[in-house]
This record gives C-alpha cells, structure tokens and sequence, in this order.
C-alpha cells in the first residue's frame, strides 16, 4: 500500500502501472519475489534427475579443473566396465569434438556440448543433451562438466552423484582455494598418483584440506596409468548402480 | 564468470513476474558463502538489463552473514569463508546460513 495517498492493496504480485494523483506525485508499488534465483536451473535438474531415475541411469557429474585427467579415467571407466555395464557421456568444453571422439573410440556413446563463451554446463543443456544421447534404461550416464573449479559448483544438473577430479601437479591446496566446488562433493577422486614422486604433494595435506570444506566427502587416490585405486572408483559406481533397471524389470516380467 | 548466467537468471525471474512494468529497485540477498561475487554480479546486471524493462534499475544487493553450526559441541559461529571448522577443532560442520541467493523483491513504477 502506498503511504502517502493509501492506493494499492497488498504487495502480492499485484502491478500497478504508474499513475499520477491530484498531489502530482509518482509512486512504486514494491513487488514481493523471495524466489531463488536459481530456482529455475534447480527445477530443471530435479526433472532431469526424474526422468534419468525413472530410466534406471546413474548418472554422474564429474567437474575438475582443465587437465585433471577426467576424459582419461572415463576411458579406463568405459574399457573397464563397459562389459557389465551400459556406458554414456556427456561431454562438456568451450569447443571441439576432441573428447567426445575420444569416448566414442573407447566404446562408449557420447554427445558433445559446446558451451562457446560458457564456463559451465546447466541442467537445461545436460536435458537437450540427454535428450539427443538417449541412453540406454539402466546405463551408467556420466557427464564431464566444463573443465572449471570455480561456476559448475553452483548449477545442479539432475545427477546422483558429484564427483570432483584433483590430479596431484595441481597442488594439495585447492580445496581450500577453491572451497564451494569441494564443498558440493559426495566423492573426491586424486588422480595422476603416479606422480606423487616427483611434485610436491602431500596427500595428507589434500586430505585435510578436503575435510576443512566437506566432512562427507570420500577421497579416493587413482592412476589411469598403473590402474592404481581404480577398483574403488568402480566400487563407488557399483554401489550406487540402481538394483532394479526398468530394461531388467520388463524383461523379467 | 557464471555471475553472467546469474545476472540473466534474475533478469528472467523477475520479467516473468513483472511483464513489462518499468522496475525501478531490485533487492537480492546473495549470501556470504553462495559463490557469488556481488561486484561481478553488478557488472553483469547492467549489461544483461539492456534493451529490457529493467534498464536503469538499482540493483539493492545484501549480503547476509555465513553461519556455522557444529554437529559435535552444538556451537553456532560465524563463517566469512567457507571453510567449515569449529573452534572447538571440528570439522563436522552444517552450513545453516550465508548460503543464499534470492530476489526478496522488486520496485515497479
């Protein structure tokens, strides 16, 4: 209600184009939102997480920054599992094909989505993709974020599971430097362990780091090269490998 | 930069829900711990409001405290990072504030 001549009613979602009273006065009209602004990424995701459960998908939202070896450990992933289980990709960059091509040659179906200025991916560009994807009920979906530690922290995709990728030249500190990534982690994965001869990394450190931003957050050690913890990585996907696929409901029915 | 994404985010909510009205005030709360730069989302605002009835609009942004609420001694503390440790030493730590980003309300003329 306007306090100084008393028109309007309520400050609901009610609008009142301007209008001139016998003082001359020019008056707003306060418009209540309280509504999240990210509120329409969220609904998205919570359809695409919908969707992908009623599929009987894991699906999983895998983010590190550039380089971390993320489209590596997917093609283990793909070698490794591919015999048991129904791999996807989803492959998020600025530009190129290059890591969809790389999935595609490791056995895996994969689309690529171009973000050109975008440095992340949101929940309505992993539903075109999944939607163009069209994973098979059951598989194991996996969606490789835009190589960034920073935006995909924020925009929910409608994934099960987060999973953030630190390789060991990247330094044992960049939980805390980039905190709001770590924070949103259900698992941390410390790959290029290989290397941990050579660079200064202690991964007691990193793993203390971890727990300072998230105390649920596991954090397993891999190496693609050596194989190296890669049967706990599997071992975390299996667990969380939905118990009745709707492909193995029908065909048990 | 997802403060770009952001910006367009609120410019959308708000649209959808004032039409073609002249807003002239925008208040938003973007939480200590959202991870969301105010100043970057300023910069943002006024390119992504061009052309829109939310030109020339002033952006109102506050910033409520991050809060800190350990599951091991029940203390509730400040946070103006997001760093989650007690000081009582634990690192068992829920966020119960500073986490939010919202549109509380718009002006209309």
């Amino acid at each position: 209600m306007c306090t100084t001549c008393g028109c309007g009613e309520d400050t609901g979602a009610r609008l009142t184009t301007v209008h001139e009273h016998d003082a001359g006065h020019r008056h707003t009209h306060t418009v209540v939102m309280e509504q999240r602004v990210l509120a329409k990424n969220d609904d998205l995701a919570a359809a695409n997480r919908t969707w992908l459960r009623a599929r009987g998908l894991l699906t999983v939202n895998l983010m590190s920054s550039p380089g971390s070896g993320k489209t590596t450990l997917l093609e283990c992933t793909i070698a490794d599992l591919g015999g048991e289980w129904s791999v996807h990709v989803l492959e998020g960059d600025q530009e190129t094909t290059v890591d969809a091509d790389r999935i595609r040659a490791a056995g895996a179906t994969a689309v690529q989505i171009n973000t050109g200025a975008g440095c992340h991916l949101d929940a309505d560009m992993v539903a075109r993709g999944v939607r163009a994807l069209d994973p098979s009920p059951g598989a194991l979906l996996v969606i490789e974020n835009v190589g960034n530690l920073v935006c995909p922290a924020l925009f929910d995709l409608g994934e099960d599971l987060r999973v953030v990728v630190v390789s060991t030249p990247e330094g044992d500190e960049k939980p805390l430097k980039y905190p709001h990534m770590f924070a949103t982690a259900d698992l941390v994965l410390l790959t290029k362990t290989d290397l941990l001869p050579y660079v200064p990394f202690d991964v007691d450190r990193f793993t203390a780091a971890v727990r300072a931003v998230n105390s649920r957050a596991r954090v397993l050690p891999v190496c693609a090269t050596s194989g190296q913890g890669l049967e706990d990585w599997y071992s975390v996907l299996r667990a969380r490998r939905p118990v009745h696929a709707p492909a193995e409901q029908a065909s048990s029915t | 930069m997802h403060e770009l994404a952001i910006s367009q985010s609120v410019v959308d909510a708000v649209l959808a829900r004032t039409g073609d009205a002249q807003v002239t005030l925008l208040r938003l709360d973007v939480g200590r711990l959202s991870g969301v730069v105010p100043d970057a989302l300023r910069f943002c605002f006024d390119l992504v409001v061009e052309g829109t009835s939310l030109e020339g609009a002033r952006l109102l942004i506050d910033e409520p405290p991050g809060l800190g609420h350990c599951r091991d001694c029940g203390a509730d503390f400040g946070l103006d990072v997001p760093i989650l440790l007690c000081p009582c030493g634990s690192a068992d730590v829920e966020v119960t504030g500073g986490r939010d980003l919202l549109v509380r309300s718009v002006e209309v003329a």
